[in-house]
This record gives C-alpha cells, structure tokens and sequence, in this order.
C-alpha cells in the first residue's frame, strides 16, 4: 500500500506528462516511495506498477536500471562516495579509508547497529568540489576532509 | 570579464527571478514573442552566433534547430539535458544554481521558434538541491508570466517541467534521456529517426545541453554576431571551463573561446603545490588525453584541441594531472566506469567495456601481459565506430590515447609489476 502522502507526492509528478503516459512519472514515484521507505521491496514496486497502470516489470527494469536505487535494505544513513577520476585525483581513497576505519564496513556493507550503508558512487557532476559523497541520495557535502568527514557523521543522530 | 551564464553569478541572490530582471532577463522572450519575430530570423542568428552545443558533441545549434519541421500537426517537444554525468563535468549544475533564469528564458525562446508548447529539463540524480532550486525557479517563472497560457497576450503557450534522473550516465546520451522521461530504462534508440523527427513520445524533439539553452538569451539581446565576437571563427561565444583535479582553485571559469590553454590553467590557480604540469584530459573522460607539454600549446575551442592537441573540447571538462599521477591507476578507474556505465544493449560495448576494464585492472595491479597493451588496442578498435551510441566510443577513447602517450608507463607495470611513477 501506498501511504497518502506518497501518492500526493506522486499525483504533483503525474502533472507534468501527458495523461496517457503515466510511466513517465515511474522514476520519481519509485524515489518518493524508496525515500519514504529507506529501500525498494517487491511490493513497493508493484504498487507502484499498479498506481500507474503499467505490468511490474516495467517498474523493476526502471529500478534494478537506476544505480540510486536501493533494492535490499540499506542503513538509515547511506553514505555515497564518489571514487571517480577528478575525486581520485584529489585523494578519495582517504576519505574512504577514513570511512572504512571508522565505520568498520566497507563498500556495499552495513554496520550491524543499520545505521550506516557504505557505497561507491559513479561521477556525481559535481567534481570542483571533490572529495565528495552525498548521504541518502540528497545532502551533497563536499570538499572533505577527515576531520569534516567526523563533524558530519557526529551530527547525524 | 564577459560573461554569459553567468552574468548573474557577481551580484546578490544571483539565481532569483529579480536579479534576472535587472540584467534585462526575459525581455528578450517578450520582444520575441509580442513582436512575433519570425522563428527563421531567430534560428537566423543563433547560426550567425556560432554557437556550438555544449553537451559533448560541438553541433551547430541553429542548424538543429533547422530540422525540427515547422508544419507539424501535434506536439513538439524541447527538452534540455542536464544529466551531466560525464567524469570532470560540473558546469550545468552551476548554472542551474547561479542563472536558472536564463535556461528558462533560452528555452521559452527556443519553443517559440520551434513551435514547441511543453520542454522539459532533464536533471541527474545526485544534485537534488539543484533540482528542488530549479523547479521553485519555474514557478516564479509562471507566477510571473513567462510561463503559461497565452504569455503576454499572445496566443504562444509554453511550461516546463524539471524531470529528475537516478544514477545513470548514459541518460545524458539524448535518445537514452528520451526513453527516461518515457519512464523507461535509458537505453539510446537507434538513429535514424532523430529526435527531430521521432523523438519524446514519438513527437518531434529538440535536445540541448543546459550551457546551450542559457547562451540563447544573449544571442537574441544582443544579436549572433555579438556572440560569436567573443570566441574565435569556428567557436562562437565563451564557454564555460570546469577545471578539477590537481590545480589549486578548481572550479568553473567562463572565458571566451580562443583563450590560451596557460591562461586558464593560471585562472585556476595553477597546478598545486607547485607541481609540473604532466596531463590533461580537455573535454571530460570520454575525450582524448593531451600531454602536458602539447596541451600548454592549446588554444581553448574546438579547432585547436583537435588539431594541435589531437583531442576534442567535448563538453569543456578540464582534469587536471600533475607529474605524481599514475596513469595506469587513472585508466584503471575511467575503464571500470565505462564498464559500470554500458547499458548492456550493444555486443561491442557491453563486452567489450568488461574486457578493457579487465586487462587494465590486471596491469594496474601488476600481473599484466607483454600482449596485453596490443589487446587493449585491438578490443577498443573493436568497439569503436560498432555500437548504437558514443559510449562505446567513449570508453574506447582513453584507452587508446593513455597508451598512445604514456606506453612506458604502462610497460613498466607489465614488466615490473609496479609503478614507473609511485615506485
Ligand atoms: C554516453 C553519452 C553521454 C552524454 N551525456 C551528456 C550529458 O550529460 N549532457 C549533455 O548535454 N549531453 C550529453 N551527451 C550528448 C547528447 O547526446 C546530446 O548530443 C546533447 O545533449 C545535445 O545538446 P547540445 O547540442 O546542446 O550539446 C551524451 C552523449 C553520450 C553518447
Ligand atoms: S569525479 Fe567525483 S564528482 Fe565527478
């Protein structure tokens, strides 16, 4: 089921296409949904298919398609590093090093309290500002440092 | 300094509908409009300005502005594409935060000429302030009255609409970024039919890069020729330069088109810690790496990063390198996005790409071939030139050009099972 703030969401979205082609807002409803949620289950998708009126496997392909989307649980803080060329050159590596350690996890893991997920990100589009990473696939924090890196995971309760 | 896109990024609350208006910001859209200024002298002066599209590709604006038909009995489309995913790539999103009203303005002009009633702005996943900025953008836009029914009294209407991306490159490859709005995987459609012809929902669609959008506004104020002025014959107009990687003040510098590769390197405060020049990659991952000594050489447009740099302007993503890079490590990395990043749908690039990032990785982690550099050459020729869209090209790019210019580097890995560079 989806919840009545996930379809009002939804419904602002449909406003922008063509009535007769609701798919088109199958990318952000499955957003608001993982956004609400903290990941994609089975049957968010296929609620979210069956809100469109499209088969659900046209909503899995969009969702197993996009790299921002979460298709097992993940911590409540996603932390997504960006390892690319122009964040490599300006030393990523101990922005993740630094991660790793404090954390204990490395990419693609979770801490054991869920707190925390670790993932390596592709080319953010935002590379005058590396090291970066952006936490839950919202809040962009750039220009790391160590010492940055702790302020923020100290901030996050 | 002459600016373009950001001739709003100086003053106070540059990204507000107010600070537009003071710069003579949507003006133009009603002189366009109230005036009905036939759609051929608007494409007229886009061609005389020279301007190029700054998505990647060069093509001349007003010549595909040209191929949208002007007789069509249905919907057309304009759409602009600020998926900017490609690795040193940061400009679009600048502009989105400094001068949203500019892209909003270059669109509604397009429309008008292109007779297009609804555009969209396709923005990546991962800059969701951007994306939330942009769209309060349009709605002070239609609060306002640039954006609607029937603007300024007349019977031309036109909105748009921001469309978010989730983490996918090949979305910025314009039929790909078709099929995302469609709701769909972003896997690029066979060409022909462009999207002039076929495009968003099978309607004609006109597709351009953020930084081309917000050049138009400029271009109709102050006439083509003005634009073009400000570069040099071949690139018309300034561009914006997003330098990042081993220079002290990356960022993004919007120069004209013809400035001194040294000049803007100096802009960017120079390589850090006073380090030696020793790469640089000019256009973004997908462009050919130049070598320091031959990129200082350079001139900043298009003719001159071809033929005296051997590479292409792309989308003018400028990766900096100084003398402690391993380009080994660089290549190991943009190969594996590449491989990442391939949508899986063409042979050629969907194996191809997992075969390049392999051999490389293998290099770079010291267990490499004597043969494999001959390999790596072979796979890519391979690729290139065989796939339905230019990624296939792109990640075949760099690895052609690395071991073009730093082939002992490579060697030594093969040979040494380490770096020539970090030991
Ligand atoms: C793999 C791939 C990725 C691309 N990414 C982008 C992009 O992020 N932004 C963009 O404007 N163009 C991108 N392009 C180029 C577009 O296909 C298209 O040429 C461009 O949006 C047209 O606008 P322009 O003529 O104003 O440059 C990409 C092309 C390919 C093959
Ligand atoms: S390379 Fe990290 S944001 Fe572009």
């Amino acid at each position: 089921m989806l919840s009545a703030e996930a379809i009002a969401q939804i419904d602002r979205e449909l406003t922008k296409y063509p009535p007769e082609h609701r798919q088109s807002a199958v990318i952000s409803a499955l957003r608001i949904v993982q956004a609400e949620q903290g990941w994609l289950s089975q049957e968010n998708i296929t609620d979210v298919a069956e809100y469109l009126g499209i088969p659900p496997i046209r909503a899995l392909e969009v969702a197993t398609f996009y790299n921002m989307f979460e298709l097992k649980p993940v911590g409540k803080y996603k932390i997504t590093v960006c390892t690319n060329i122009s964040c490599m050159l300006r030393d990523c590596a101990s922005i993740v090093q630094h991660l790793e350690k404090r954390l204990g996890i490395t990419f693609g893991e979770t801490t054991p309290d869920g707190k925390f997920t670790l993932r390596e990100g592709e080319c953010m589009g935002c590379c005058g500002g590396a090291p970066l990473f952006h936490i839950n696939n919202t809040d962009m924090y750039e220009f790391l440092t160590p010492e940055k890196v702790d302020e923020i995971l100290e901030g996050l309760k | 300094m002459n600016e373009v896109c950001f001739r709003t990024r100086h003053l106070p609350n540059p990204a507000s509908l107010e600070t537009y208006r003071s710069i003579g910001g949507y003006e133009t859209l009603k002189r366009l409009v109230t005036e009905k200024v036939p759609a051929a002298e608007i494409i007229n002066q886009v061609k005389l300005s020279g301007l190029r599209g700054r998505g990647g590709a060069g093509f001349p604006t007003g010549l595909k502005w040209s191929f949208m038909p002007r007789y069509y009995d249905g919907p057309k489309y304009v759409i602009c594409n600020t998926d900017e995913g490609e690795p040193g790539t940061f400009k679009d999103r600048d502009i989105i935060r400094y001068n949203p009203h500019q892209v909003i303005e270059g669109m509604a002009i397009a429309a008008y000429a292109m007779g297009a009633r609804v555009g969209y702005n396709y923005i990546h996943g991962e800059i969701w302030a951007e994306y939330l900025a942009f769209e309060r953008a349009l709605d002070e836009a239609r609060a306002a009255g640039f954006l609607g029914e029937h603007l300024f009294g007349t019977d031309f209407s036109f909105d748009i609409y921001a469309h978010h991306g989730y983490g996918a490159y090949i979305c910025g490859e314009e039929t790909a970024l078709i099929e995302s709005i469609e709701g769909k995987k972003g896997q690029p459609r066979f060409k022909p039919p462009f999207p002039a012809s076929y495009g968003l929902y099978g309607r004609p669609t006109n597709v351009n890069n953020t930084e081309s959008y917000a050049s138009i506004p400029y271009i109709l104020q102050y006439g083509g020729q003005a634009f073009q002025d400000l570069g040099v014959p071949g690139s018309g107009g300034t561009k914006i330069f997003s330098v990042s990687g081993h220079v002290e003040k990356p960022g993004n510098y919007e120069i004209g088109m013809g400035t001194p590769f040294p000049k803007l390197l100096e802009l960017a405060g120079g390589v850090w810690k006073g380090r030696k020049l020793k790469a640089v990659i000019p256009g973004g991952s997908s462009t050919a790496v130049v070598p320091g000594e031959i990129m200082m050489q350079c001139t900043m447009d298009y003719d001159s990063i071809a033929k005296v740099g051997g590479s292409s302007l792309g989308a003018g993503s400028v990766i900096v390198m100084d003398e402690t890079t391993d380009m080994v490590q660089v290549l190991n990395r943009l190969s594996y996005f590449y491989y990442e990043e391939s949508c899986g749908q063409c042979t050629p690039c969907r194996e191809g790409t997992g075969w390049l990032w392999r051999v490389v990785r293998r290099i770079a982690q010291g267990k490499g071939r004597p043969e494999d550099l001959d390999l790596l050459l072979d796979v890519s020729n391979n690729i290139s030139g065989r796939t339905i869209c230019a990624l296939g090209d792109a990640a075949a790019t760099p690895v052609i050009s690395f071991i073009k210019h730093f082939r002992p580097e490579f060697e030594y890995y093969i040979q040494h099972g380490r770096s020539m560079v970090t030991g």
